[in-house]
């Protein structure tokens, strides 16, 4: 039974191995990506940020606008999960202890 | 926690450390304009910050800090200075969070936007800082943690 | 970057998930764990990812070790498998 995980993550380990050496290289600028049409001709999000996001915002740091501004309530929603987790603790933890002592 | 003795160096240095760290954490949240950095990453430095205050001394230093009831307020007044930033906009007769209309008088919409990030940035480090602060705070809760 | 030291750096972060797995002493896997957060950030900020790598560096090897140090001296520390 060991042999066979052991048998199981290595066959596992090299499936992602094999499926990883086809990725594109980090940072090419050939990439699919970054180019300004996409393979259906239609525009491409990333291209508009990397050009305009300095225009709207006055601001160089671009993951900062795209966070706080393109994607804000997407960043709003994060907030609002975090929010929820501290409730959460609260609400699981702050009773049980006081009545168990 | 459970068996912890005074220590004079572990105090003395988490009293050394601590200002800094709280200082860096508000140059993340303000300088996050043009470096890495933002509301999440600064608001978890200003609470590592002090956590640490926390761990090293005890229940009746960390006292003088934050206090333990004032860590939910804290984390509800983050949650609505970033829906109130949207909300402001949307009276204006903007879409939900598009900054470019914030009532401020006398800036052009791209300098509202630098603006409007900021003051999210500022919402989001306080409620980040106040829940990771009322997690701990709620794990040790019935326990002396000095 | 230096794909020697990249190389080492992957080393070390399977030595240290394995310690973090197998040791028995759970204080020692929470030291484990942050640095294989403080490795991952490492790995992250070589990629290029500035921002992942800084919110990984905080949140992985700052406060969740915290966390889970209270929460160990809260339980038990020796674990039984």
């Amino acid at each position: 039974m060991k042999y066979l995980k052991a048998l199981i993550l290595v066959t596992f380990a090299v499936l992602l191995i094999y499926a990883a050496a086809d990725l594109p290289f980090r940072g090419d600028p050939d990439n699919r990506m970054h180019d300004e049409r996409s393979m259906t001709n239609t525009p491409v999000a990333g291209n508009y940020y990397i050009q305009e996001a300095y225009h709207d915002a006055h601001t160089p740091n671009i993951v900062t606008v795209v966070l706080g501004d393109y994607r804000s309530i997407d960043t709003f929603g994060e907030q609002v999960v975090i929010y929820t987790a501290g409730i959460i603790t609260l609400l699981v933890l702050r009773r049980t202890r006081r009545r168990s002592s | 926690m459970r068996s912890q003795f005074d220590s004079p160096i572990i105090v003395l240095g988490a009293r050394l450390l601590t200002p800094y760290i709280m200082v860096f954490g508000l140059y993340v949240i303000f300088h996050g304009h043009y470096s890495p950095g933002g509301g999440f990453q600064g608001g978890t430095l200003l609470a590592a910050a002090v956590l640490l205050i926390r761990v090293a001394t005890g229940r009746r230093v960390s006292r003088l800090q934050i206090q333990e009831f004032a860590t939910t307020p804290l984390a509800v007044i983050g949650v609505i200075i970033y829906f109130a930033t949207g909300f402001a906009v949307m009276i204006t007769g903007g879409y939900f969070l598009d900054y470019g209309q914030l009532p401020i008088p006398g800036m052009d919409p791209v300098w509202l936007r630098y603006t409007g990030i900021l003051i999210i940035e500022v919402g989001i480090g306080l409620a980040v800082m106040a829940i990771l602060v009322m997690i701990f705070d709620n794990m040790v809760k019935g326990e002396d943690y000095a | 970057m230096i794909w020697e030291l990249e190389l080492i750096l992957y080393l070390f972060l399977v030595i240290s998930g394995l310690v973090a797995l197998k040791v028995r002493d759970l204080l020692v896997a929470v030291v484990m764990m942050s640095v294989y957060s403080f490795i991952m950030a490492l790995l992250f900020v070589s990629m290029g990812a500035v921002d992942v790598g800084f919110t990984e560096a905080v949140i992985g090897a700052g406060v969740t070790g915290i966390l889970f140090v209270v929460v160990v001296y809260q339980t038990t520390r020796k674990s039984k498998d």
